[in-house]
C-alpha cells in the first residue's frame, strides 16, 4: 500500500510539472523545471525495477538534456510569447 | 489553431483510454510480454551462455548486440549532424542575449570542480567497467563522463575544455568507439563465427566461450562510452556557443 | 459511479498507472500542436517521449518479482554468492526454472528503452540545433513570426524571380523547373559570396578580442549586449 501511494503520488505531481514546464514564458525556468519531471521519471523507474533505465535517466534526462535546453536558450530569446 | 489541437487531442485521447482497458492489469506475471518465450529465455538462461549477473546488460550488449552497435551510430551521426549544421553559413550581428554573463571563473567555484571532475571520471569508469554486475554500463558511464567535461566547461569557459578535449579529437574518440565496437564483432566473424557472435572469441584467445562473451561484452561497452562521451560534450560544446566554438556560456 | 466493474472504476483505480501515460502523451501532444515556441514544442516532443517510455517499462513489471540482477543464489561467479550457497554454484551456474524466471523483471523492455533515452537526447540535441540555424535566419523562434517572415521571403523572392527571367541555364530541359533552379542557384551563390565576405571579415576582429582578452582578462569587451539594430539581415 506504502508503494502504491508513493507510485500514486509521482504520477500527479508527474502531470502537474508537465503541465507547468509548458505554462511557463520563461525558457531557462522551463527547463529547470524539465529537468525536475525527468528526476521524477527516474524515481518512477526506480520504483519499478527498470534500475537500469533509472539511471540512465538520471544522467541523461536530468544532467546533460537539461544542461543542453539552458545552452540552446542561452543563444536565443529567453521570453516566449506563451 | 488551439481548438483543432484540443479537439484533435482528445478525440486521441478517448481513443487510447478505450484501448486502456484491454491492458493486462498492473504487475500481471501471466502478460503476453512477461511470459513470452524469449523473456524467458533471456532471464533463464543469460548467466549460462554468458555468466554476466546483470540480464540487461547481457541482452544489450550480446543478444540484441546488433541494434546497440546502430543506436551508438545513430547518437554518432547526431552528432556530426548537429556541429555540421551550426558550423559555417550567414550569422547575425545583431545578437541580443538576455543573459549577461560573468567573463571571470569564480574562484570558489573551479578549486570545487578542481576536486570533484577526478572523482566523476573515475566514477565513470567505474560505471562503465561494474556495467556487468550492478546497474550501468557504456551509455551511462559515457554520459558521465561527458558530463564531466561539459562541467569544466560551464565552471571556466568553453576555451579551457575545448583546450583538454578539442573538437576534432572529439570525433575522432566518437569514430574510435564505434571501429572498437564494429571490430569486435569483424574479429568474431573471422574467427569463424557470425558478426557480433562473441562466443568464437575464444578460439583466439585463452579463455572459454562464456568469458569470451563476458569480455566482449566489456570490450564492446568501451566502444559505445567513447562514442557517448565525445558527442556528449560536441553536442553541448556547439549548442552553447551557437556553432562559434568561443565565448560560450 | 466508481461501484465495481464500470468504465471510471476500470480507468481510475484499475489502471490508474496506464491512465496516466495517455494524460502525459496527451499533454505532449498537444504542446507540439498548440505552442507557439519552438522550444516548448521540443519539450512537448520529449514528453511525449517519456510517456511511451514509461508504457514500454512498465509493460515489464511483475507483481512481486525483484530488479533483472541475479540474486547471489543465481550468480553465476561462485565469489559474489553468499557461504551457504557455494556449493550450489561449485556445480556451475544453471538454467533458471520456471518458477525463478517469474521472480525477475522482464529486462527486454529495459534494454530497448535504455537505448531510446540516450537516441532521445542525441535527437534533441539535433532539433535543438535546427531550432539555432532558424533563429540566425529569421531572428525568432515563434511560429507564427516564423511563417509571417517566411511569407514575406516568398513573395521577395517571387519579385526577383520575374526580373532574373532571362537568364537560362544551358543544361535545363523543362522550363518550369530550370528556371526554379536558376533562382536557387543564384541565391546559393549569392549565399556563398555573403559567407566569403564574412570570413574574410571576421577573421581580424576575432583576433583582436582575443588578444585584448589575454591581456586585459577583466575587461568584458565582447560581453556587453549590443544596441539592438532594427536592420534585418538581407538574403
Amino acid at each position: 500500500m506504502g508503494l502504491e501511494l508513493f507510485n500514486t503520488l509521482i504520477l500527479s505531481l508527474l502531470v502537474v510539472v508537465a503541465i507547468l514546464s509548458l505554462y511557463v514564458r520563461d525558457l531557462v525556468v522551463s527547463a529547470v523545471i524539465f529537468g525536475i519531471y525527468s528526476f521524477l521519471m527516474c524515481l518512477l523507474w526506480a520504483e519499478m525495477g527498470a534500475v537500469d533505465v533509472a539511471f540512465t535517466e538520471a544522467t541523461v534526462g536530468a544532467g546533460v538534456s537539461t544542461v543542453v535546453l539552458i545552452a540552446t536558450v542561452f543563444n536565443l530569446k529567453r521570453k516566449a510569447k506563451d | 489553431m488551439k481548438r483543432v489541437a484540443v479537439i484533435v487531442v482528445l478525440l486521441i485521447g478517448l481513443l487510447l483510454a478505450w484501448a486502456v482497458r484491454d491492458f493486462p492489469s498492473w504487475g500481471d506475471p501471466h502478460a503476453p510480454a512477461s511470459s513470452s518465450p524469449v523473456s524467458s529465455h533471456f532471464i533463464s538462461s543469460t548467466g549460462v551462455d554468458t555468466e554476466v549477473p546483470n540480464m540487461v546488460t547481457a541482452v544489450l550488449a550480446d543478444y540484441r548486440g546488433f541494434d546497440t552497435m546502430f543506436e551508438t551510430v545513430v547518437v554518432f551521426i547526431a552528432g556530426l549532424a548537429v556541429v555540421s549544421i551550426l558550423r559555417g553559413g550567414p550569422r547575425r550581428r545583431t545578437r541580443d542575449r538576455e543573459f549577461v554573463v560573468n567573463f571571470e571563473p569564480d574562484l570558489i567555484v573551479t578549486n570545487t570542480v578542481r576536486l570533484i571532475v577526478p572523482v566523476i571520471q573515475i566514477f565513470a569508469f567505474y560505471v562503465l567497467a561494474h556495467g556487468h554486475v550492478s546497474p550501468g554500463g557504456g551509455f551511462q558511464g559515457g554520459v558521465a563522463m561527458g558530463a564531466s567535461f561539459i562541467l569544466i566547461a560551464l565552471s571556466w569557459d568553453l576555451k579551457t575544455a575545448l583546450a583538454r578535449f578539442p573538437l576534432d579529437r572529439c570525433f575522432t574518440v566518437a569514430a574510435l568507439g564505434i571501429v572498437i565496437y564494429a571490430g569486435i564483432g569483424l574479429l568474431s566473424m573471422f574467427l569463424g563465427g557470425e558478426f557480433l557472435d562473441y562466443a568464437h572469441l575464444a578460439e583466439a584467445f585463452p579463455v572459454s566461450p562464456e568469458m569470451a562473451r563476458y569480455h566482449a561484452m566489456l570490450g564492446v561497452e568501451i566502444g559505445v562510452g567513447f562514442t557517448v562521451t565525445a558527442i556528449m560534450f560536441a553536442l553541448y560544446a556547439s549548442l552553447s556557443t551557437d556553432g562559434r566554438m568561443r565565448d560560450g556560456l | 459511479m466508481f461501484e465495481e466493474g464500470s468504465i471510471f472504476t476500470q480507468l481510475l483505480v484499475e489502471r490508474l498507472n496506464y491512465f496516466i501515460y495517455v494524460v502525459l502523451l496527451l499533454i505532449g501532444l498537444w504542446a507540439m500542436i498548440a505552442k507557439n515556441n519552438l522550444i516548448k514544442k521540443l519539450i512537448g516532443m520529449s514528453i511525449f517521449q517519456t510517456a511511451i517510455i514509461l508504457f514500454y517499462v512498465s509493460i515489464g513489471v511483475k507483481e512481486g518479482a525483484t530488479i533483472p540482477i541475479y540474486l547471489p543464489e543465481h550468480d553465476p561467479h561462485a565469489s559474489h554468492g553468499s557461504a551457504e550457497h557455494n556449493d550450489a554454484a561449485v556445480s556451475g551456474p544453471q538454467v533458471l526454472e520456471v518458477s525463478e524466471v517469474s521472480g525477475y523483471t522482464n529486462p527486454l523492455p529495459h534494454v530497448l528503452m535504455l537505448t531510446a533515452i540516450v537516441v532521445g537526447v542525441a535527437t534533441l540535441g539535433l532539433a535543438l540545433s535546427i531550432c539555432l540555424r532558424i533563429y540566425r535566419g529569421y531572428g525568432t523562434v515563434e511560429e507564427d513570426d516564423l511563417l509571417l517572415k517566411l511569407e514575406q521571403e516568398d513573395s521577395r523572392n517571387a519579385g526577383g524571380f520575374k526580373k532574373r527571367r532571362p537568364r537560362k541555364r544551358p543544361s535545363s530541359t523543362k522550363a518550369s523547373s530550370g528556371a526554379a533552379q536558376a533562382v536557387s542557384s543564384e541565391k546559393s551563390k549569392s549565399d556563398r559570396a555573403g559567407q566569403g565576405n564574412r570570413r574574410s571579415r571576421s577573421k581580424s576582429p576575432a583576433k583582436k578580442t582575443q588578444s585584448s582578452s589575454t591581456s586585459d582578462g577583466k575587461k568584458p569587451a565582447r560581453r556587453r549586449p549590443r544596441p539592438k539594430k532594427p536592420k534585418e539581415r538581407d538574403s
